[in-house]
């Protein structure tokens, strides 16, 4: 069992926990995920990892109830604990394959979205102890569902967008990477994107014009998350790969998004249905993009 | 002694296929006390048992069976007990007809000992007579051992391990124990509460201790385990569970699974059942590829849950590599097979699902390498079976994620781990066997695997000491 140490709601319907898991602290890395269990009948959920203390021996997860599974997650409390607790699991993020002296000399640009903000955070933070300072977007229908700001703030230089303009640039995360890049007079060497599939889709879109490398953390569908069922396989260049051990994460250039959102709401006929994974996609914001 | 040598074999109880058919209860009833005393005593008890040395364990098959035929079941259990820790599972699902049983001599002018079903019903006594039995292991010797993963490669190291006075622990990187055990094969084959946790906790009280949730190459590595985690030796027996696909068009259309994705819905997370929060998908029709046990396995799961299924397999019947039980049951539950067939394309519609499967019929040509004779396409002769399901039940292969993690492990180009006989790897320490190292193959090899590395790693670990 994996015991809830704390646990605190960040926005309606989204809630952090910090989960004792010694092993998978000892081990993590940013970009990394884990899949938790709730229950004997729980499905398998993978979730992104938000942060990780090694002496404390605690995982963060961040969680928005949009099903089954997910608002059992959700309704766990501090003190209650998980059934199963395993990982870290995927490949940590490929800036970790860089040499200190190449990342203090690569600007990095992260594009978060949704309940995709938090597991941005480990990769913000990660570099921040590296001595280099790495700028965030993060965008939100409205400004109530910002998550993880201040975390973020403390970590790297922060600009928000709002659909409504309650808060920093109004408009969508692609309308902001164009405006630091054209008006801002901002250069990045390499992005990084996490949050619903739509919003990676067109963000990648975007970063493409300016021939900007930029990796997507994938959300598929997964059943062991361990590369042995294929359920999460995506097409990446025209090859098929497994999210799960391949990923999360994948050059966005090279993504088949359709292909992977087709794949995502393969069991939403089904009356068990949960579309939570690592990070849904309910947030208006970026389904407005597809209008 | 006088045998009636001429007497049939006894049938076994099976539950009716057009009940089966719609429920995920075992199909086998196996025998009881009476019929395993009067099947035990058709065994000739030959002076050289040919069946002995088709068995991978080598369970002293003979001996039990006169135990049984005694009608001393306790002994029975004993004599399998010195060679296997999974005699439920094992005669559940060993190929007994390529093994023990297509060696009997009986076999040659009448019908062979039915030695699985025996053997079943001594484990299953065993089982339910857990508590009366006594654990006998060596004194502990102060070594300690990890195995990496709890299928029948691993539970059968840990427990000769651990008879032998090890401290042995396995990690298993899923929820639950028991590996191919518990994922792959259907409760309909193999009781996963009654039987496959009962097996599991007969290991457990030889002192094994188990982990889950560990996956070893991410939680740990292997080095971990040696350096870390202070253990003195490491047996790998990680399963293939990679699963294939064929590479054609369509394949990652909605609808196509692999066999691994399918059965493991349905075994290790219940799909099949209401209550489970986990969804499962067989369409109005399923066509499964592929002619092995894992192609039995699941179309006989797509049908049970209520979808036409359909077996389409490149080669002939006669070169199906299922167990000839499994064929002959999916068959009474109305199975369609489809020999001489091969897929070329998945057929999707305008929203990405599965329509259909378009093949082409084959013929056979020359013995190829395995001296099955090869398929060939027959030009032109492609065709399309309505379906709104595939499923890819092409067989499986080792997991990358200890070959990548672990230094100085050699594998070969298909990936598996490279060991001898023993179970020795590359790395001095480190040991492994099962799938892993052949590729996907039988419980009862990987258990043969399992129980060589116990003995070498004893000789590693142990090597002055009396054996």
């Amino acid at each position: 069992m994996f015991k809830i140490v704390s646990k605190r709601e960040l926005a309606p319907n989204i809630t952090e926990m910090l989960v004792e898991a010694p092993r998978v602290a000892a081990s993590a890395r940013p970009g990394q995920f884990v899949i938790v269990r709730v229950d004997e009948e729980g499905e398998r959920i993978p979730l992104t990892i938000c942060d990780y203390d090694r002496e404390g021996g605690t995982v963060t997860i961040v969680t928005q109830s949009v099903g089954i599974s997910s608002a059992k997650i959700n309704a766990l409390n501090e003190g209650d604990a998980f059934l199963d607790f395993a990982g870290p699991l995927g490949r940590p993020t490929d800036l970790m394959d860089l040499t200190d002296e190449e990342l203090r000399r690569t600007k990095v640009l992260f594009v978060a979205g949704g309940v995709g903000t938090a597991p941005v955070y480990p990769q913000a933070k990660w570099l921040h102890e590296k001595g280099v300072r790495a700028d965030v977007i993060i965008g939100a229908r409205t400004k109530d569902l910002f998550t993880y700001v201040d975390e973020m703030r403390r970590v790297a230089d922060v600009y928000l967008a709002t659909d409504d303009g309650s808060a920093g640039y109004h408009g969508l995360v692609t309308g902001l990477i164009k405006d630091l890049i054209d008006n801002q007079g901002k250069r990045y060497d390499r992005c990084v994107v996490i949050g619903p599939m739509i919003m990676m889709k067109f963000a990648a879109q975007t970063t493409k014009e300016y021939n900007l490398p930029t990796m997507v953390s994938l959300n598929a569908l997964m059943v062991d998350g361990t590369g042995m069922c294929g359920a999460c396989r995506v097409s990446v260049g025209g090859e098929t790969k497994f999210t799960c051990v391949d990923g999360p994460e994948f050059d966005g250039h090279k993504v088949d998004f359709d292909e992977a959102m087709r794949r995502q709401a393969m069991y939403r006929k089904s009356p068990k249905t949960d579309p939570a994974t690592h990070h849904c996609e309910c947030q208006g914001h970026e389904l407005n993009l597809t209008k | 002694m006088a045998k009636k040598i001429g007497t049939p074999r006894t049938p076994v109880r099976e539950q009716d296929p057009a009940v089966r058919a719609g429920n995920f209860e075992e199909v086998c009833l196996g025998y009881d006390a009476v019929e395993a005393r009067q099947e035990a005593e058709r065994c000739l008890n030959c002076k050289v048992p040919r069946c002995q040395g088709q068995c991978p364990v080598h369970v002293d098959i003979p001996g039990f069976i006169a135990a049984l035929a005694e009608g001393d079941v306790a002994k029975a259990a004993d004599v399998i007990g010195r060679d296997s820790s999974l005699p439920s599972v094992c005669g559940r699902v060993c190929p007994q007809e390529s093994q023990c049983e297509g060696a009997c001599v009986l076999g040659v002018k009448f019908e062979p000992v039915a030695i699985g079903k025996l053997e079943r019903y001594v484990g299953d006594w065993a089982i339910a007579h857990a508590s009366e039995r006594a654990v006998e292991c060596a004194p502990r010797n102060g070594k300690r051992v990890a195995v990496v993963g709890s299928g029948p490669a691993g539970l059968a190291c840990a427990s000769d391990l651990a008879r032998l006075g090890y401290e042995v622990k396995i990690f298993e990187a899923l929820h639950k124990v028991g590996g191919v055990l518990v994922y792959g094969i259907p409760e309909f084959r193999l009781p996963k509460d009654r039987i496959v946790a009962q097996e599991v906790e007969a290991v457990r009280r030889l002192g094994v201790e188990i982990e889950t949730d560990v996956v070893v190459g991410r939680t740990m590595t292997v080095d971990d385990l040696l350096d870390r985690e202070g253990y003195d030796a490491v047996f790998v027996g990680s399963g293939a569970g990679l699963p294939r696909f064929m590479g054609i068009e369509g394949e990652n259309l909605n609808g196509v699974f692999s066999a691994n994705e399918f059965l493991t819905r349905a075994n290790l997370m219940h799909a099949y059942r209401d209550e489970s929060d986990t969804p499962i998908y067989a369409g109005r029709k399923a066509v499964i590829v592929g002619g092995g046990n894992v192609a039995m396995d699941a179309v006989r799961t797509a049908k049970r849950l209520g979808a036409e299924a359909v077996i389409v397999y490149r080669r002939s019947e006669a070169e199906l590599p299922a167990r000839v039980e499994e064929v002959h049951h999916a068959k009474q539950e109305g199975i369609e097979f489809r020999m001489l067939t091969n897929p070329v394309r998945v057929l999707g519609d305008e929203n990405g699902w599965v329509r259909g499967l378009e093949c082409v019929e084959m013929e056979l040509g020359e013995p190829d390498a395995s001296g099955r004779r090869s398929p060939i396409v027959k030009d032109g002769s492609n065709f399309e079976i309505d379906c709104d399901v595939v499923i890819m039940a092409l067989g499986t292969s080792p997991n990358p994620l200890i070959k990548s993690t672990t230094e100085g492990l050699e594998t070969n180009r298909r990936g598996c781990i490279v060991a001898d006989e023993d179970g020795r790897t590359s790395r001095p320490g480190v040991f492994a066997g099962g799938d892993a190292v052949t590729g996907a193959a039988t419980v009862i090899l990987a258990m043969g695997a399992g129980r060589k590395a116990a003995r070498a790693i004893h000789d590693y670990l142990s090597p002055s000491s009396d054996k």
